[in-house]
């Protein structure tokens, strides 16, 4: 089976183009003694999905994660973005990528200390500089509303619990209305409660606004809210679930 | 505000002591520099101008700058042709046709000569014996040719023509021999003629040399003095336009054969100080701003490493590496903006304190206080220095910021 092909079987059956494919992925780490990440991986998401990548530390998740989030290039294989290669794009073509398509939410929420959390979300917009500035402030404060942080749009990290500060990081994500959120073991500091919450904003985002939203987890529970599950193991997918139909 | 100079003065708020350090360390290069350059430079101007106004600006001599040729040497023109022995010729000293040699240049338009005869004397007055160098002028020439007249703080010029044998003294060398306007002196020259002159005149031209060891009388009396009749052994130019002494005086030497000194070769030995003077003034200040721009290059590594994590997610957002770079060079630009001006207004103060000291300087030359020479080109150069440094110094850490790979850093935060 050709890496289209099996990109395509382990995609959503009947569902859009991909927006995101994987085809035969490796990631090598050079050294003198050289470590791959990933293998030879073949995924593809589509517009709407919810996917969760899990698996045990050291399995890849991450690594695949950055990959597919253009923050990281493929020792072999290709990453596609709307069915173009991205391995050829150089390194300001790839940032412009990130900047205007995907939302990146760490495990630590690397908010700016400096800056409240409505600044914190105004950055990306004013990098970006495709609205005015009322423009905006106004949808920044929309997105905080929508997390339910209009409250703390004016305070800064230091001023918030451990949630809040995880929702602004996802409020930031969120600023340029990219296509895709890629998220990095995003409730790793978050109790049961807040991590729900969290889940729950990133299937609200994939089932209500069309985003897709790959979130990488080792907590099998939050792995089974979402659409689809990739386990890896070792750095190859060990098993992959849908859960529900194509959207 | 510019998203990048708002991060990076976010950056340096959040590190206000370092940040303040850095500022005030540009601040002092700056200021100190305006300071020293306006001292120094002041200095230099006065001096320069004070020897402008007072000496001629070509001085031709009568000697030679090389000895003249040996016919042999013409013969057999290289060729291994060795003389020993040779003894000078004994000719009587002085310029030939010095009239003619005058008369020649007072044809150059822009040109104003005067004749001299410069000689070594013996002032004597009541038991003071002190040496000096007397000048034989010609008063309506020599007006022409230097600002004598200007510098007399006592008598006239034309007493010289009217007194019997009349003198004017430096203030420094009146005071040596501890005469006054109207006081009869006895010179004595190497020559052994004796002439007892009046002090007709008193000047003061600021420079110590001159004020201190020389003293003016009429040709013909310099003449009998020197016992050298009808001898001129200087002939003094004055030019218009003073930059091209060097270029007339190489021609006047090319053309009389006479050795002919430009003020700056005339003076080349306090001109010489000035270059080392400078040299030391530029390389203190210059340390100083380096050791700003240590600051400056500190203060930004300790922020580009502890926001390490802030470059990654910026990156990881979607920030460009040239986009990094610019803000961490911004800061480094802030840091000299503020500091320059800071520098400005210390160095204003500094030229200002200075300015405001009174004290007596006897050096080169005699001033009451600093001599100081305020320009907006010292604040110009040292904010210039300063920014170019200040930009130097952040661009070094800030290429590095600008090549932190997110995923290394992300990957190991979790």
């Amino acid at each position: 089976m050709t890496a289209a092909a099996q990109a395509q079987a382990l995609a959503p059956r009947g569902a859009l183009s991909p927006i995101v494919e994987a085809r035969e992925v490796t990631r090598t780490l050079p050294g003198p003694v050289p470590v791959t990440l990933v293998r030879d991986i073949s995924l593809a998401f589509r517009p709407g999905e919810f996917a969760a990548i899990s698996g045990p530390s050291g399995s890849g998740k991450s690594s695949l994660l950055y990959l597919l989030g253009l923050l990281d290039v493929p020792s072999e294989g290709e990453v596609l973005l709307d069915g173009a290669p991205t391995s050829g794009l150089s390194r300001d073509a790839l940032a412009d990528l990130r900047l205007a398509r995907l939302g990146f939410v760490f495990q630590f929420h690397f908010l700016l200390p400096e800056f409240t959390a409505l600044d914190n979300v105004l950055i990306p917009m004013r990098r970006l500089g495709r609205l005015s500035e009322r423009a905006m402030r106004a949808r920044a404060d929309e997105i905080l509303a929508s997390l339910d942080l209009a409250p703390q749009a004016k305070k800064r990290p230091d001023q918030m619990s451990g949630g809040q500060r995880q929702r602004v990081a996802i409020a930031r994500a969120l600023a340029n209305d990219p296509d895709i959120l890629l998220a990095d073991e995003p409730t790793g500091n978050l109790d049961t409660k807040n991590a729900h919450i969290v889940f729950e904003i990133f299937r609200g985002l994939a089932a209500q606004r069309g985003k897709t939203a790959i979130v990488v987890t080792h907590d099998a529970e939050l792995a089974r809210m979402a659409t689809r599950r990739v386990h890896l193991v070792d750095g190859r997918i060990a098993e992959f679930i849908e859960e529900r139909g194509p959207i | 505000m510019p998203l990048s100079l708002d991060i990076a003065a976010s950056h340096l708020l959040s590190r206000r002591r370092q940040s303040v350090v850095s500022i005030l360390g540009v601040a002092l290069g700056v200021g100190f520099f305006i300071g020293m350059a306006s001292m120094m430079q002041g200095f230099q101007r006065d001096f320069v101008a004070r020897v402008i106004d007072t000496s001629p600006h070509i001085t031709i001599k009568d000697e030679f700058r090389d000895p003249p040729a040996q016919p042999v040497h013409a013969l057999f023109a290289g060729g291994a042709v060795s003389l020993s022995g040779l003894k000078p010729k004994d000719e009587p000293r002085g310029i030939r046709n010095a009239r003619g040699v005058m008369q020649a240049l007072a044809e150059i338009p822009g040109v104003h000569v005067a004749p001299s005869l410069t000689g070594q004397a013996f002032l004597r007055y009541g038991a003071k014996d002190v040496s000096g160098t007397l000048i034989g002028i010609e008063p309506d020439l020599e007006r022409k040719v230097s600002k004598l007249e200007g510098d007399l703080i006592a008598g006239s010029l034309d007493a010289l023509y009217t007194a019997q044998n009349g003198v004017i003294l430096g203030e420094g060398l009146a005071q040596k021999v501890g005469a006054e306007l109207g006081n009869t002196l006895t010179a004595v020259s190497p020559e052994g003629v004796i002439l007892r002159v009046k002090v007709v005149g008193v000047f003061r031209s600021g420079i110590t040399s001159v004020d201190n060891f020389q003293g003016y009388t009429l040709l013909k009396k310099a003449q009998v003095l020197q016992d050298r009749s009808n001898v001129v052994n200087q002939i003094r130019i004055r030019l218009d336009d003073i930059t091209l002494s060097r270029a007339l005086a190489r021609r006047i030497e090319e053309r009389f054969g006479y050795r002919s000194e430009p003020w700056e070769e005339t003076n080349s030995n306090v001109l010489g100080i000035f270059v080392i003077q400078n040299g030391i003034m530029y390389s203190t200040v210059g340390a100083i701003l380096i050791v700003a721009c240590f600051g400056i290059f500190n203060v930004i590594s300790t922020v580009i490493y502890e926001k390490t994590r802030d470059i990654a997610i910026l990156k990881s957002m979607g920030f460009r590496e040239t986009d990094i770079k610019r803000i961490f060079v911004i800061e480094g630009v802030l840091v000299g903006l503020v500091g320059t001006v800071l520098g400005w207004l210390l160095g204003s103060a500094i030229v200002e304190f200075l300015g405001s000291l009174e004290f007596k300087v006897e050096g080169f030359i005699k001033a009451q206080g600093f001599v100081l020479y305020r320009s907006w080109t010292h604040y110009g150069v040292a904010g210039g220095f300063a920014m170019l440094s200040a930009t130097v110094a952040a661009w070094l850490p800030a290429r590095k910021a600008a090549r932190v790979n997110p995923v290394d850093i992300v990957r190991g935060a979790a």
